[in-house]
């Protein structure tokens, strides 16, 4: 007796869907994906199990880079002329307010900052730049910086001040930091860190189960 | 579905005048066009960056120049933390004592436990955590022991210099942790 014969079925399977989902989160991650800008100064920040989103704009962070260099970076261009003439006028620098503002960051003593703002734009690389000296008490020149800086923002709302400093950098130049803040009356800053979650059993870890969040 | 049927094969027959065409199939194998886009979504869903930077508050006290306006805290309630080089930490409850007998040495693993040790040991108001960096830790070190205050919901900690005393014991039992770390 011969058996039933089996419908023979193509082995040909229908791409067309699995084209158009592919290209559909090929679409999404295209659009939101967005480059990281390629930094000047290269810093590996610390982890830390803080939920909050570091600030985007109207910022002023201070860069403490692995070799202790410290640089100043921010992004009101306004601020930043203002900031220019300030220095021009007390500390009579001859800066070229146009490159100052045009400047992302800066990371020179005073003495040479109008060198720093000659170099041109691709040159200016953090590790072969000297920094804003900070380690000599007496001259802690971050203090100038941010008393400037303090001084243009006055009467306005204050610019939130960062700190993003990487996993090497020696404790000395980040107390440093912190004594030029002290010294202008900014006690309140951020550190900027990469996420993580708090470990398992731990009371940060209790809260979140239960919902509840830290009042700041 | 994006292949169109060309084929004849409906049943119903064509005018004896038309000529049939030759069958050409407008199926267009569509693998490598996935297997690119594959390979596109894979490169992208590795280079977005979806983390973004986090930022933790630290807020500084103002100093207290005259000593009457510090604050004060209990002896028993208190813990210091002493930051050395190569990721030693350090410390003692209360006050150091003369010949150093409470001074205790630790790890940043196992710093944790003592801490919630001392937490659940102390009544709230009592627990204050002080820590004391020395000029050999790093910034993360740093970091890391201000994220143990928040994992471990401790609300009181300074951030102080370090004294001469004790930059000196950190040092020495800096220097005997490697040396013990290297004869092991």
């Amino acid at each position: 007796m011969g058996r039933a014969k089996l419908p023979r079925k193509s082995t040909n399977i229908d791409m067309t869907a699995m084209c158009d989902v592919a290209f559909l989160l090929l679409s999404f991650f295209i659009l939101t994906t967005k480059f990281k800008p390629a930094e000047a100064i290269a810093v590996t920040t610390p982890n830390s199990v803080a939920a909050k989103v570091a600030p985007q704009k109207d910022y002023v962070m201070v860069i403490l880079d692995a070799n202790g260099k410290v640089f100043l970076e921010m992004d009101d261009e306004s601020k930043k002329e203002a900031i220019a003439n300030a220095l021009n006028s007390s500390r009579n620098l001859g800066l070229n307010t146009a490159a100052f503002k045009k400047s992302l960051f800066f990371g020179a003593p005073f003495g040479s900052l109008s060198s720093f703002l000659a170099l041109p734009e691709d040159q200016r690389k953090g590790d072969k730049l000297p920094g804003i000296p900070v380690l000599d008490t007496a001259n802690n020149e971050l203090v100038t910086w941010m008393r400037v800086t303090k001084e243009v923002y006055m009467g306005e709302k204050e610019p939130a001040f960062l700190l993003k400093g990487d996993n090497a950098a020696k404790f000395p130049a980040f107390k440093a930091i912190i004594d030029a803040f002290k010294k202008n009356d900014i006690l309140k800053f951020q550190m900027v860190t990469s996420p993580e979650a708090a470990p398992v059993g731990t009371d940060l870890w209790k809260m979140n189960q239960k919902g509840e969040k830290i009042e700041e | 579905m994006a292949e169109m049927d060309t084929s004849d094969s409906g049943g119903h027959k064509k005018g004896p005048g038309v000529k049939k065409g030759k069958k050409l199939s407008t199926r267009v194998d569509l693998t490598p066009m996935v297997d690119l886009g594959f390979l596109l979504i894979t490169f992208f869903i590795f280079t977005t960056t979806m983390s973004q930077p986090t930022a933790m508050k630290l807020f500084l006290p103002k100093d207290a120049d005259k000593p009457e306006e510090q604050n004060k805290a209990k002896e028993s309630g208190v813990i210091t933390l002493l930051l050395g080089k190569d990721n030693n930490v350090f410390y003692y409850e209360g006050q150091l004592a003369s010949d150093a007998s409470n001074f205790k040495s630790s790890t940043f693993k196992e710093i944790r436990t003592v801490l919630i040790d001392k937490k659940r040991n102390t009544p709230e108001k009592d627990l204050v955590v002080v820590i004391k960096p020395s000029v050999d830790c790093t910034y993360k070190n740093v970091v890391d022991i201000l994220d143990e205050m928040a994992i471990n919901v401790l609300k009181r900690y300074a951030l102080v210099d370090i004294s001469d005393p004790e930059a000196q014991l950190v040092k020495i039992s800096d220097a005997s942790a490697t040396a013990g770390g290297a004869s092991n």
